[in-house]
């Protein structure tokens, strides 16, 4: 968690997504549908954002749409903490 | 078989924690065996974790409390004397599983359906170490079991045709159609997939081009779901190098020959998704440090 505080979510994340996607990703841009990585490449990002950032996924929040960018992965990582993005 | 309410599946690896995950999913009782208490932990925590996290990917929800209440682990064979299907899962070798279906021949009730889940061994040679050999039937579930919804089933030459119907409707009952194939090493499936994997392996191991431009050009000029290397990464690379062996040695054949890439990843411990790393990184721990 100190990581965490020194570096922004979105530095994070690419860090993170650097090492299963081979392209440069635009913050916007869905790597699902670009064919990058496969469905279940979902469940690890799942287990890596609560890890990383101390928030628990629940039920609801279980969906790709979530997931499936870097844009939309800090905007519920901002969601989940309760601040604005 | 009359009823179908309770099911053992024996080996709690990657197969077999998804069989009992779907089972139990599938509101039936589950006996879980494994020798290594540890790998049966293990299990559990992951069962937990893949019926909450699977709801991302299927329709179905499933609360993770209700499904681990239905299985029952426990490193004793002895408890599976309940169970109507047998799914026997553990490594695929072929002294290990021989032993272990000698303990199915013991414990397990003389009218269970009895299931092999084997890559590429011939189901024949399991079904002459137990009583009434015509109960037993090959499963070849894919991982992960539980968003998977086909089944390579496996006739072999004694299998009876009640005992075909009887694993078609078990498969049914957790939502899956069952392709029947012939008993032969590799079936259909392995006998295609590892030689392509084994190619695929080769040629990273020439320079011909990167793990990930493989899998891209796989998945964007094929229309691949995934590329060869996150399937074997998926599989398991020492499940691949194993499935080899055997293909080679039932076949002789040398196109079965594993390539030394592979043989040198399994031997230092990168085994795929299951170990974190293989052709590609699968973790999420390593990088949260």
């Amino acid at each position: 968690m100190n990581e965490a505080s020194q570096r922004s979510p979105e530095q994070i994340l690419r860090a993170f997504l650097a090492r299963h996607v081979p392209a440069a990703l635009e913050s916007e841009e869905d790597f699902f549908a670009r064919g990058y990585v496969s469905s279940l490449f979902a469940l690890q990002l799942v287990v890596f954002v609560e890890k990383q950032f101390g928030i628990t996924v629940e039920p609801e929040d279980l969906s790709l749409d979530n997931f499936r960018s870097i844009g939309a992965m800090e905007r519920f990582v901002a969601r989940k903490r309760g601040v604005a993005p | 078989m009359t009823t179908l309410q309770t099911v053992a599946v024996i080996g709690a690896g990657v197969i077999g924690r998804g069989v009992a995950q779907d089972c139990a999913e599938h509101e039936l009782d589950v006996v879980l065996v494994d020798r290594d208490p540890a790998i049966l932990e293990a299990a559990l925590a992951e069962i937990r974790q893949q019926a909450r996290l699977y709801a991302m990917l299927r329709k179905r929800t499933h609360d993770p409390v209700r499904v681990l209440s239905r299985i029952h682990a426990t490193t004793s064979l002895e408890s599976i004397g309940a169970a109507d299907v047998v799914v026997e899962n553990v490594t695929e070798h072929e002294e290990i599983k021989a032993a272990v279906w000698d303990g199915l021949a013991r414990w397990a009730r003389t009218d269970a359906l009895l299931a092999a889940n084997t890559s590429c061994i011939p189901i024949a040679s399991f079904a002459a170490r137990v009583p009434r050999p015509e109960r037993v039937v090959g499963l070849h579930f894919m991982n992960p079991v539980a968003l998977t919804t086909m089944v390579e089933v496996v006739r072999g030459q004694a299998t009876h045709d009640e005992t075909l119907s009887a694993a078609l409707a078990f498969l049914r009952r957790l939502d899956k159609t069952g392709i029947v194939v012939a008993d032969r090493p590799g079936f259909a499936i392995n006998r295609v997939l590892m030689p392509t994997l084994n190619e695929a392996i080769w040629v990273v191991h020439d320079g011909v081009a990167s793990a990930v431009d493989v899998d891209r050009l796989f998945i964007g000029c094929l229309g691949h779901k995934m590329g060869p290397l996150a399937t074997a990464d998926l599989i398991g690379l020492d499940t691949v190098l194993r499935s080899l062996d055997v293909l080679h040695a039932s076949s002789g054949d040398p196109k079965f020959a594993p390539c030394p890439l592979l043989v040198r990843l399994v031997s230092e411990g990168h085994l795929g998704r299951k170990s974190g790393r293989g052709f590609f990184f699968h973790g999420a721990a390593e990088e949260a440090s």
